[in-house]
């Protein structure tokens, strides 16, 4: 090896040696702050419930496990299906995708909206886009509740309209839930969205209006495919923070109407049965990476030969 | 058969375009009238900003005339969508479609016009044929060259039989040679294909060596219209002289008019023969147009343009000599290289252009 040889692969090996201790500091924090928690709570899942909340350390069980899904029976001790549990796993997957589907119909218009803005003007649309951030997730939850509330604006203004004689019952249900999530996620969608399709070439729409296209075949053939990445982009932004809400269910839904992130804090506050919150807590977090992993996939067959 | 007498395929009928409104007010085309004829190369040629796309697009459809007719096959189709119109475009871009293959750029139209499976079959393995790219037709388009892609977007857009192809400067993308090879083939297939085609372009050369008939536009206006012979021969005003091809301009004042020319005094006090625009009568002041290939240097003498050589320009097989003429005009004479007139001016030298018989052409009053 000749000597430059023998220099160049120094500088190379201390070129790698400064990276890492540049990045130090946040892989530092991201394994103490989020992987080690990760592995607290996977501990925590296999072991003995406390008697007043924490865990009994060091005594193995799969009891916390075994209650995500089966419940032992009061009366005759046999293993059943954890019937609430059960229904609000399903609740929280149905409202998040709910969730997702509504913002992406609500959200594509919008996008597509600001994205053909002139470029001046397109910059105060996104800015107004990102103005519910300004505002504490409890404040925007409240003030949705002063909506729906059977007393709130909308019922009042439905009434005096004279197109419903009662105030619907919106709060403590689902679709309170639903319209709670679809508002405070919807610019999360947005602005995935918006980047995607304004990066998308119009010259492309116009071939396809030339090739005989009308404008939904437009839409579905061209335009959809193209700004995919956004599509996924941003359901993935949207799906994962409703599957684990809970302020929204908490303030609206209430009681009745839980989904994951309610169980868990119960699980864990009153519930007293930290194994169960925590396995909870990684089902959840497997939910997640599952549904990721399927969109991802779907996202990169659909999407294949474009970027 | 002239282009008059065939059959109409496309007819612009007092069209403007403006954008805008108030002291925002930019005229794109006013008041453009043009027949193009079934089955002719047709070429839209001006500097950018002429207004020689927005009529592409108007023709398209993309955008929407505010005043007059676009008439295909005599039917007006200014109000209709694109979607609706049996005209297809080429692209400046191509603007193919990134997710899919070549075989599904090429359908796409078919099916959007909901062709049957087989004829949709029949008419891509046809287009990929003509294109020659049967061998690329599962390739992605980015996997393409450019010169691929310019084939696959030309059979996309005829895949559909349109009754008229606008292609909108659909070579400027690609390097000089691939250009000439392009320019052979687009040829090719329009003479194999019969359809129209409306053909926009900048590049004079190109307009010249392959359109039917060019109209030269300017300032969203048609200057002129007429074949590529016509226009360089017969120049109507001194624009499309000055666009197309190098032009000398000379002023100067009509004496005595013939049926066919005039004898004009320039402002050195000489008297040319100059021919006389196509039904204008000339008369007081004049513009008069020499192309530099149309004189050659020679000694000077009472009956020439006399002047001192600024400089003589080799470019291999011909040189370029700029004479400053006594009047004050520089004058550009082209001349070939024969070996033995090699070297023979020098700078400063005492010289003139001679002008060949019907050399000098009186422009209609325009400038």
């Amino acid at each position: 090896m000749s000597g430059a040889q023998k220099a160049a692969r120094a500088a190379e090996s201390r070129d790698i040696r400064n990276r890492w201790l540049l990045s130090a500091p946040a892989l530092l924090i991201v394994i103490v702050a989020a992987v080690g928690p990760l592995f607290v709570m996977l501990l925590y899942s296999f072991m003995v419930k406390g008697d007043y909340g924490d865990v009994k350390f060091g005594q193995f069980s799969l009891d916390g496990w075994s209650s995500v899904l089966f419940q032992r029976d009061i009366f005759d001790d046999t293993l059943g299906l954890a019937d609430a549990h059960l229904a609000i796993i399903w609740r929280s997957i149905k409202l998040s995708f709910l969730t997702t589907l509504f913002t992406a119909i609500l959200g594509f218009p919008t996008a597509y909206f600001i994205a053909t803005r002139p470029a001046k003007t397109r910059e105060i649309w996104v800015f107004l886009v990102t103005i519910p951030f300004w505002t504490n997730l409890l404040i925007r939850t409240f003030a949705m509740q002063q909506v729906i509330r059977n007393e709130g604006l909308l019922n009042n203004a439905l009434v005096w309209l004279g197109i419903i004689d009662s105030p619907l019952q919106i709060m403590y249900t689902d679709t309170a839930n639903l319209l709670g999530m679809t508002y405070v996620y919807l610019p999360l969608m947005v602005l995935p969205l918006y980047a995607s399709i304004e990066k998308l070439d119009f010259r492309l729409v116009e071939a396809g209006y030339d090739l005989y296209a009308n404008r939904l075949q437009v839409l579905r053939r061209i335009v959809l495919p193209l700004v995919s990445p956004g599509i996924v982009a941003g359901s993935i932004l949207v799906f994962i923070p409703s599957l684990g809400a809970y302020v929204i269910p908490r303030v609206l839904g209430g009681g009745k109407n839980m989904m994951l992130g309610n169980l868990i804090e119960l699980q864990f506050g009153a519930g007293r049965n930290w194994p169960l919150g925590a396995a909870i807590s990684i089902t959840l977090m497997a939910l997640v990476m599952i549904a990721l992993l399927i969109y991802v996939r779907n996202a990169a067959r659909s999407g294949a030969g474009h970027a | 058969m002239s282009a008059e007498q065939r059959q109409r395929a496309i007819e612009i009928r007092g069209v403007s375009r403006i954008y805008g409104e108030g002291e925002h007010r930019v005229t794109a085309l006013s008041g453009v009238n043009l027949a193009i004829a079934e089955n002719e190369f047709f070429t839209l040629l001006g500097p950018s900003g002429c207004g020689k796309t927005t009529l592409l697009r108007l023709i398209a459809g993309f955008d929407f005339p505010t005043d007059g007719e676009i008439l295909l096959h005599g039917e007006d189709i200014a109000p209709l969508p694109p979607f609706k119109r049996h005209v297809n475009t080429v692209f400046q871009s191509y603007a193919l479609f990134p997710h899919m293959t070549v075989a599904e750029n090429i359908s796409f139209g078919l099916q959007m016009l909901g062709r049957p499976k087989d004829e949709i079959k029949t008419r891509l393995d046809e287009m990929l044929e003509l294109v020659h790219m049967t061998a690329m037709r599962n390739r992605q388009v980015n996997q393409i060259s450019g010169g691929q892609q310019q084939r696959v977007a030309l059979a996309r857009a005829l895949a559909p039989k349109p009754q008229v192809l606008l292609l909108d400067e659909p070579l400027s993308a690609l390097d000089y040679k691939l250009r000439k090879e392009m320019q052979v083939e687009l040829k090719r297939v329009q003479a194999e294909t019969g359809i129209t085609f409306i053909f926009v372009t900048h590049d004079q050369e190109e307009a010249l060596t392959m359109s039917d008939r060019i109209a030269v536009m300017s300032n969203g206006e048609v200057r002129q219209v007429g074949t590529a012979r016509e226009i360089y021969d017969q120049p109507s005003d001194r624009f499309v002289a000055d666009f197309i091809g190098e032009s000398n301009f000379l002023e100067g004042e009509v004496t005595t008019v013939s049926e066919t020319s005039a004898r004009v005094k320039l402002s050195s006090g000489v008297e040319i023969d100059a021919s006389l625009p196509a039904g204008k009568t000339p008369s007081g002041k004049v513009t008069v147009v020499i192309r530099p290939e149309h004189a050659s240097v020679g000694e000077p003498g009472p009956d020439h343009l006399n002047g001192t050589l600024e400089e003589a320009a080799y470019f291999g097989t011909d040189t370029h000599f700029h004479i400053r003429l006594d009047s004050g005009d520089l004058f550009t004479v082209r001349e070939q290289n024969v070996r033995s007139v090699r070297d023979q001016h020098r700078k400063g030298e005492r010289i003139a252009a001679h002008l060949g018989p019907s050399a000098a052409q009186i422009l209609k009053d325009r400038s």
